[in-house]
């Protein structure tokens, strides 16, 4: 188990290094340089040469790579001279925003998706599964800002319900503080990922229903339900555990569709205002901090499958 | 060679198989010829048995044919804007209305169709086609070389696609063209890593072995035997590939970073549309485009999962 730990942190750092570069080389990528894109056209080519020293963008490559990777390895993520504001500060302020609404949304999702998938399973090809089923391929295909948006038509301007906009403020207590606010990005959020979560549970289950320890369970004369919440759930729900390690990406671009649609206030929306202003340190420091979790994610998922299914070895 | 190569399924039935199916034209050997299209056959029993494809497949091809032939039948001015006629109602000459800079509306979804439906299939094929070989080449050479080029993959897979996307959006206002590397430039990943691990099963098989045993070379195995008896995993990769390009292009047109004006897809009619969402009843901005990207979507994902169970051997040999 720690050999296979420390290979797999190893893999994990040269991950980080390819990732890094690349991203420091989209940064190059803005047309005519960062700089040039940050001052704007009108800036004259000695402000920008100027600001290139400054920044250090008039050195080599490799340079710069490793003087930001020294300012990463310190904690300082750089500093946004569009909302004159560092890096950190700005992911202090929003990150939490953005964990709550990920978190609430991750755990409805869960909530409706494990039973329902179970449910379906067990009453597979009747009326009621092919009802779920066709919910859930309606959450795949639906664009998620386009079912946020008609949530709002029908909820926010038509009957009034909840509010159309996604609570404000600068602290999580504010945001936590509007409840009513909360139920349609939360709702938006879980439906994206409901689809995932039931499908993944559905196939599981049907796995696990015809495997020998059902069967031995059943001959035991154990009841149906306790085949089923105390030997099958346990067993599909190792993999829910890995798909939730994995399923980073998808987490962080549902966020920034729910965030941009109802002007949340948490990293997606500033990444996305970031993106529009050429803000390329708060970009960086956002994709960078997305990437760890992502990475750190993808470790504790297998980690969390091999503690979790014995029948995992660590080769 | 080839007498092993279409199919390690088709070995197991060879014998009825090579009785009843007749020889197709155009192929050097009978045994060559049959068992692949045999194999194709009972693949395609199992798909034509869903229901759910059957009707995937016509509203696949309803579309293609709404947003490529369409426009021959039902002629519209796509190319000068008429403000006269913004958001004109539905009726008359404009049978779904106008939309916001007077387009005839019906018209704009054959047109905006044109480029999801492009957008989607040729960003699905650019990284089905360098997934599968990145993923074989991996997989097959082993050791160093797939360590080297998993890490990469992981790389690319670690960081949040739609990060990447964005930021390259921004960079490039991109055209269609640019919006398909785009898309592809990300999706290869996953079908990369599928592929490998497929290719570590296949290529300790005896046939794949068998090349090396006559002097073939390694680029002959992965391309005529490792890569066509993958091609089940493949195939249902590229066709979820096409429906996922769809959606991405949907969502970077609604964020403002998607295909460019004059140009347009179902996405970015739909985004322009929800403006209108409370200034009043404008349905037909809202729902058409909405409805036929999750349509779409949908028939793909019908498609794509009874592919799925087609190249499942243990269903076809019921």
């Amino acid at each position: 188990m720690i050999g296979y730990l420390i290979r797999r942190i190893l893999q994990m750092l040269i991950v980080l290094f390819f990732v890094t570069v690349f991203t420091l080389f989209l940064v190059h990528l803005f047309p005519g340089g960062p700089i040039r894109a940050l001052l704007g056209p009108r800036a004259t080519v000695e402000q920008v040469a100027y600001f290139n020293k400054l920044y250090g963008f008039d050195q080599p490559f490799y340079v710069q790579y490793g003087k930001w990777v020294w300012q990463l390895l310190h904690g300082n993520l750089g500093y946004s001279p569009k909302l004159n504001q560092t890096v950190t500060g700005l992911i202090a302020q929003d990150l939490p925003k953005t964990i709550v609404l990920v978190g609430l949304g991750t755990l409805v999702s869960l909530v409706f998706g494990i039973p329902l998938g179970m449910y379906q399973a067990v009453k597979r090809y009747t009326v009621s599964d092919y009802v779920l089923t066709g919910i859930s391929f309606l959450g795949y295909a639906t664009p998620t800002f386009f079912f946020a948006l008609l949530l709002v038509e029908w909820f926010a301007v038509d009957s009034h319900i909840f509010p159309p906009f996604a609570p404000q403020g600068s602290s999580v207590g504010q945001v936590l503080s509007q409840p009513r606010a909360l139920v349609l990005p939360v709702i938006a959020y879980a439906f994206l990922l409901y689809a995932l979560w039931s499908r993944y549970m559905r196939s599981s289950v049907m796995d696990n229903l015809v495997q020998d320890y059902v069967r031995t369970a059943r001959a035991k004369g154990a009841s149906e339900r306790r085949v089923l919440w105390g030997h099958i759930f346990r067993n599909s729900l190792t993999a829910i555990v890995t798909l939730l390690g994995l399923s980073l990406p998808t987490l962080v671009a549902g966020a920034i569709f729910i965030e941009v649609v109802f002007n949340y206030p948490g990293m997606g929306l500033a990444f996305y205002n970031a993106a529009l202003n050429v803000d390329y340190q708060t970009l960086l420091g956002f994709t960078v901090l997305a990437t760890l979790a992502t990475i750190v994610g993808n470790l504790l998922a297998d980690v969390s499958y091999a503690v979790l299914d014995p029948r995992v070895r660590y080769t | 060679m080839t007498i092993m190569g279409p199919g390690a399924e088709s070995q197991l039935s060879q014998f009825g198989v090579l009785t009843e199916a007749p020889p197709a034209e155009g192929e050097g050997g009978v045994l060559t010829a049959t068992k692949p299209r045999s194999a194709l056959r009972r693949g395609w029993e199992v798909f034509a048995e869903n229901r759910l494809a059957l009707v995937g497949v016509g509203v696949v091809v309803f579309m293609v044919l709404f947003c490529f032939v369409g426009p021959l039948i039902y002629r519209t001015n796509q190319i000068n804007t008429n403000l006269q006629l913004a958001t004109c109602r539905p009726g008359g000459a404009h049978l779904l209305g106008c939309d916001e800079v007077g387009y005839d509306q019906l018209g704009r979804l054959m047109v905006g169709g044109q480029t999801s439906l492009e957008v989607g299939i040729a960003a699905a094929l650019v990284a089905v086609l360098f997934g599968t070989l990145y993923g074989a080449v991996s997989g097959f050479a082993g050791g160093f070389i797939d360590s080297f080029l998993m890490r990469i993959v992981d790389a690319g897979l670690s960081i949040p696609y739609i990060m990447v996307v964005i930021i390259l959006s921004v960079i490039f206002h991109p055209s269609p063209i640019i919006m398909i590397f785009l898309i592809a430039a990300f999706y290869w990943l996953g079908v990369a890593r599928l592929v490998r691990g497929e290719t570590l099963t296949l290529r300790t098989r005896e046939y794949v072995q068998a090349v090396k045993v006559i002097g073939g070379r390694d680029i002959r195995a992965v391309v005529r035997h490792v890569v066509p008896n993958a091609i089940g995993t493949i195939v249902v990769q590229a066709t979820f590939a096409v429906a996922d390009s769809i959606l991405i292009l949907a969502g970077l047109g609604f964020l403002g970073v998607g295909v460019q004006p004059p140009a347009t897809d179902w996405g970015s009619m739909l985004s322009n549309g929800l403006t209108y969402m409370q200034g009043g009843n404008y349905w037909w901005l809202i729902y058409p485009p909405g409805i036929l990207i999750i349509v779409t979507c949908i028939a793909i994902n019908f498609i794509g999962d009874a592919l799925r169970d087609a190249f499942e051997t243990r269903l076809q040999r019921r």
